[in-house]
């Protein structure tokens, strides 16, 4: 929303105050100024010249040399080139030490553009001559200017007065955001009324006294509200004897300001009236409506029409259209017709005012792939009492401006007037809810300058009909805390029952797993929840792999992001390919993010969502790197039992001989391995790359915080170290697992710390040593203790080929 | 018989010979062989005490005194030299260990935490100072908790303004933390403090501004009596602790379908301090959150009475504070996950 400051000025007329101020205040009481401009920033020193004298350039054919007057004793020489000015002639005159907004190009210059004294062709030049553009305008909103060439005066302009107020330049241009609630705000007066409460002025809306002939205008024209829920009024008036001209300066100047270009008298008062009341108006040439009857009614399927602009539309039943007595007109609230539209020749205009539900028209306009000026208005809903109000202001200016001779009466279908509404009010509940101590009198005065009225009998308020914003006691609370001022509100903290701060269980899980990853050298990355279907195929999906079950984005942004993501790698490789094309060297990243898994498909219900810990990487390290970042992980969240490592894992998408799934207590945890090098190419990984990924929702069911000391050991450890020759199909995991299941009680550890395959091992075995380490708690263990279990330990070894090295 | 002074002299003798040697000795190895010589099993000194058996009972005590003394004497001076000696051998060490402590560190590379992250920890430090707790909720969510619950009808004009995506017309992917509001309120458990931070979707073309995908952090405390004014104290109070205790707050009147009143809360551009700047586009102020008052519909929607209870709600954008207080210019970078981008934080 855009106003100009003379137009609000024309119903605040004891407004004084300069645009920071204004801007300042609106903003503080609720209209939000963007920005504002002031038209004249760049204009400087520019008056209205009479060209007395013209004579011809002595040395160039296309300069001539103008004597102008412009109000001074002397007459002012300049030198101009432009080709439409004579003797007598009235221009904009810029003189030296002035500046103009910018060329005759219509580019604008930050600063403007000084002029300076000079010689043109040796003669002397002390000002120029200005066309429109050089006034920082253009042709559009000062259709009076010529094509090319300087901009000329009516015969009344008064010489030597200041050019840029004869134009109407000397204004200020205020950008609003309007909260979609205030649908009153979409209007000159409906900001103009705010402007008035904000700095206490008296608000004076035009006066619309009755206007019309002896005539009845339903002698005219008939009408016919089919869908009432659609069109709750539609108010019809009927304009003879019309005379298309231009429209009166001011109300150009005030159109342009809005940013609408004049075209004549009838359009401008149309455009007018919208932008003075927010209400769209439209007007029809009553000689092309069959049978002088309007049907408001929805269109058939697969019907079209033609708008205005020439094009055609394709509708549906939901449309809601305009008709006379054999065709449709209009698409309501959108667009007229083409077939009924008013030209030059126009003898008698029916004018529209009508109020359509607003949700239907933002839908029709939506499907239709049109949005007007007229649309934007009636998709927020516009009230009903306003129509009324705006076509006799309408009709008002079609007589001021002669336009034409207004028939008598108004046509008004409106079946169910709209009243305003009555809330309670409390003056103590409303200090209850902003905290304050406003009296009750200070309270009204600022709803009554809203023009909210008080019943003190009933405690109500009432609100007019403009203000379907205000429901309820809260909405009197914000009226009354934006005129008392946001900033005079204290400010306290909530006293009462206190409560305790604190994360989740689950996030505090997260917190260690990015300490963790972060300790182990990896970085946090963000990706998108949704993905493209390719990347199934990407990461080597079967066809009919569970994986592909996705939730499906009904209108995404692209295919490239319209799956909700199953697996969590397509973001992580894709960050490693990235960062390996830009040539980074060791990249560890590492991600937290949801899966969505669908319970159906379709979905009825909302998906599983399972939050992932996933790491990457490629460079430094390998997969027992990685396995040791999700054994640190698991340790710092108290899984304190052996981690087993099953290589069956069936991922595609990983190396088949390197990779495993991460089992705790017989539960697969996640999966590690290495990115299987098609999925690499893939990515554009040209290294080996690593990932693992854990299921946070799995691994909860085991994390804890709580630890209890053990206390450390007093009496001597006895060491075993054995060295074994074992077939090459034997999982050290196997034989781990042996050590734990036949070492007893003082087992107490064991570790690797020797495996070899070569040339002093036959063939098909390889050798590995493990040291293993026995301990009582309560005393020194005797030599006796300790065979007697290791040879439990070698008897299952050999159970499983393995020998013991000689 | 060998009489008491004989065996003095000797022991001079032997206590003489000794210091001398000490004195002369260059190495630990020669201070040792010097103390067998003397001290040792077949030493010396053991020689002449083996000898006391040839001494008179009267007067081996006396005798015995002395050899202990001259032992004494010897060991002690040993014991000195030697210390002094490991301390010259440990200067001499020393002197041949200097390093260059100009060569490059061995770093244990550690990762880096995403920005966004860490305001966000932030940001839940605060608050979870004030009492709040940090919840979550689904990130794919019905309509009913985005929209209806919120006091956003079927058809309301706001839910055209968020751009959406949807799976079905049912459910979507939520375009705003707000439904964790509704699905913490619904459980009736009062008062409530807290805060759900979280991934949210709008349909809007990745650019320098926008993304399809970011966060909200949203705030809602529900209790008797609470009121605007607590609204701008607790906000306030945030905005100190986030962005240092010289910011100050505007509270601007604003719209929101779930809160009345409503505004938006700018805070003095924590470049610039307020003067104006590039980053505040001048204005010296930085718009960085929406709140106000929880609109009674939704009080009511979620079965809390609007006459006992009331309560405030904020929400920001997290991408937005992240952005201004790294001087980060492009939004991408964020997602882009490129290491050189990351290791700086």
């Amino acid at each position: 929303m855009n106003t100009s400051l003379s137009w609000i000025k024309a119903y605040v007329p004891d407004l004084n105050v300069t645009a920071q101020e204004y801007t300042d205040a609106l903003t503080m009481s609720g209209s939000k100024i963007e920005k504002y401009e002031k038209l004249d920033a760049d204009l400087e020193n520019i008056l209205i010249g009479q060209i007395k004298k013209i004579d011809s350039h002595p040395d160039a054919d296309k300069l001539i040399i103008c004597q102008v007057d412009v109000g001074k004793e002397e007459l002012i020489q300049i030198v101009t080139g432009a080709p439409n000015v004579k003797e007598g002639d009235k221009v904009p005159v810029v003189l030296a030490g002035g500046r103009v907004a910018g060329g005759h190009d219509g580019k604008k210059t930050p600063g403007g553009v000084k002029i300076k004294k000079g010689k043109l062709r040796g003669i002397e030049s002390n000002g120029m001559l200005c066309s429109i553009e050089e006034l920082g305008s253009t042709r559009e909103f000062y259709p009076e200017a010529p094509e090319y060439g300087i901009y000329i005066f009516e015969k009344d302009a008064v010489v030597g007065q200041s050019a840029i107020e004869a134009l109407g330049l000397d204004d200020i241009l205020f950008e609003y955001e309007i909260t979609s609630n205030r649908v009153d705000c979409f209007s000159i007066l409906g900001i103009a009324r705010e402007v008035a409460v904000t700095f206490h002025k008296e608000f004076k809306p035009p006066f619309v006294e009755e206007t019309g002939n002896n005539e009845d205008v339903n002698n005219y024209i008939k009408v016919t509200v089919e869908n009432e829920d659609l069109c709750p009024r539609y108010c019809a008036r009927v304009v003879k004897n019309i005379k298309i001209a231009p429209s009166p300066i001011w109300m150009q100047r005030r159109l342009a300001s809005q940013g609408i270009r004049p075209i004549n008298n009838i359009v401008d008062i149309t455009n007018y009236v919208m932008e003075e009341y927010g209400q769209p108006m439209h007007a029809f040439d009553l000689e092309k409506i069959a049978e002088k009857e309007i049907i408001v009614k929805c269109a058939n399927n697969g019907d079209k029409f033609t708008t205005l602009d020439g094009q055609e539309r394709i509708l549906d039943d939901s449309v809601l259209m305009i008709c006379d007595g054999e065709k449709p007109v209009g698409i309501a609230g959108i667009m007229g017709g083409e077939n009924s539209m008013i030209t030059d020749s126009v003898q008698t205009i029916l004018f529209e005012a009508a109020c359509f539900n607003g949700t239907n028209i933002r839908l029709s306009s939506k499907k239709i792939g049109l949005r007007t000026d007229a649309s934007g208005k009636f998709e927020k809903g516009l009230d009903p009492n306003n129509a009324e109000a705006a076509i006799n202001r309408a009709c008002q200016l079609i007589e001021e401006l002669g336009a034409g001779e207004v028939v008598g009466g108004m046509v008004d279908c409106y079946s169910k007037k709209m009243e305003g509404r009555k809330i309670p009010f409390s003056w103590e509940k409303v200090n209850q809810l902003l905290g304050t101590n406003i009296a009750k009198e200070t309270m009204l005065e600022y709803l009554e300058s809203l023009e909210l009225s008080y019943d003190e009998n009933t405690k109500e308020i009432y609100v007019p009909s403009w203000r379907q914003d205000l429901e309820n006691s809260a909405d009197l609370a914000e009226e009354v805390a934006r005129f008392y001022g946001y900033d005079n509100i204290p400010t306290t903290l909530p006293t009462g029952e206190s409560t305790t701060g604190k994360l989740s269980f689950k996030l505090r899980v997260e917190e260690v797993a990015r300490n963790t990853a972060e300790f182990c050298g990896f970085s946090q990355s963000m990706n998108y929840s949704f993905e493209s279907p390719n990347v199934f195929d990407k990461l080597l999906f079967s066809k009919d792999a569970k994986e592909r079950e996705a939730l499906v984005i009904s209108n995404p942004l692209g295919e490239d992001y319209s799956i909700m993501r199953t697996v969590p790698l397509n973001g992580m490789l894709t960050s490693l390919g990235t960062n390996y094309n830009r040539r980074n060297k060791d990249v560890r990243l590492y991600e937290l993010g949801n899966i969505y898994l669908p319970k159906q498909i379709p979905a009825t219900e909302l998906p599983e969502e399972r939050m992932q810990l996933t790491l990457g990487m490629y460079g430094e390290g390998d997969f027992f790197t990685m396995k040791g970042v999700v054994e640190e992980f698991f340790e710092k969240i108290g899984l304190n039992k052996k981690i087993n490592y099953n290589p069956n894992a069936g991922k595609t998408f990983l190396h088949p001989g390197r990779q495993a799934f991460i089992c705790y207590e017989n539960n697969v945890m996640g999966y590690l391995g290495e990115i299987h090098p098609q999925v690499a190419e893939n990515y554009e990984i040209g290294e080996r790359a690593y990932i693992a990924v854990i299921d946070m929702p799995e691994i909860l069911n085991y994390a804890t915080f709580d630890r209890k000391y053990v206390g450390i050991a007093k009496y001597p450890a006895v060491t075993r170290d054995i060295s074994m020759v074992v077939p090459k199909g034997i999982l050290v995991g196997q034989i781990e697992e042996m050590i734990e299941s036949k070492g007893g009680q003082y087992l107490e550890s064991y570790h690797l710390f020797d495996i070899y395959e070569g040339e002093q091992i036959k063939q098909g075995f390889k050798s590995v040593a493990y040291s293993i380490v026995f301990r009582a708690k309560d005393r020194t263990l005797e030599e006796n203790d300790v065979t007697s279990v290791m040879n439990k330990i070698l008897r299952s070894f050999e159970e499983l080929g393995i020998e013991l090295r000689k | 018989m060998k009489g008491e002074r004989e065996v003095k002299e000797r022991l001079n003798r032997i206590q003489e010979e000794a210091i001398k040697k000490i004195q002369a000795s260059k190495d630990l190895n020669e201070l040792n062989d010097i103390r067998i010589h003397f001290l040792g099993k077949k030493g010396e000194l053991t020689t002449v005490l083996k000898g006391m058996k040839d001494i008179s009972p009267e007067e081996r005590p006396v005798v015995g005194q002395i050899v202990n003394k001259t032992r004494e004497t010897i060991e002690e001076l040993l014991e000195e030299t030697r210390l002094q000696m490991e301390a010259a051998q440990r200067e001499e060490r020393m002197k041949n260990e200097v390093i260059d402590v100009t060569l490059p560190a061995k770093k244990n590379k550690l990762g880096h935490r995403h920005p966004n992250t860490i305001v966000m920890e932030e940001v839940e430090g605060i608050f979870i100072g004030m009492g709040y707790e940090v919840v979550e909720g689904p990130e794919v969510e019905y309509d009913y908790y985005n929209f209806e619950a919120l006091n956003i009808p079927a058809d309301h004009p706001a839910k055209d303004e968020q751009d959406t995506f949807y799976i079905n017309k049912n459910i979507l992917l939520r375009s705003q933390t707000s439904p964790v509001q509704v699905r913490v309120m619904e459980k009736g458990e009062l008062p409530i403090r807290m805060l759900a931070p979280g991934r949210v979707f709008r349909s809007d073309e990745v650019d320098a501004t926008h993304s399809p995908s970011f966060h909200q952090i949203e705030g809602l405390v529900i209790d008797k009596n609470i009121t605007f004014a607590d609204l701008k104290g607790t906000l306030a109070e945030f905005a100190k602790q986030l962005f240092g205790p010289e910011t100050k707050v505007k509270f601007r009147p604003h719209h929101f379908q779930f809160t009345e009143p409503s505004a938006e809360m700018d805070v003095t551009c924590f470049k610039c301090g307020g003067s104006g700047c590039r980053f505040c586009k001048g204005s010296g102020w930085v718009e960085i959150l929406g709140c106000g008052m929880v609109h009674p519909n939704v009080l009511k929607m979620s079965g809390i009475d609007s006459e006992k209870y009331s309560g405030f709600a904020f929400g920001m954008g997290l991408e937005r504070i992240t952005l201004f207080k790294y001087e980060i210019d492009d939004m991408r970078l964020l997602y882009e996950n490129d290491n050189r981008f990351l290791s700086q934080f």
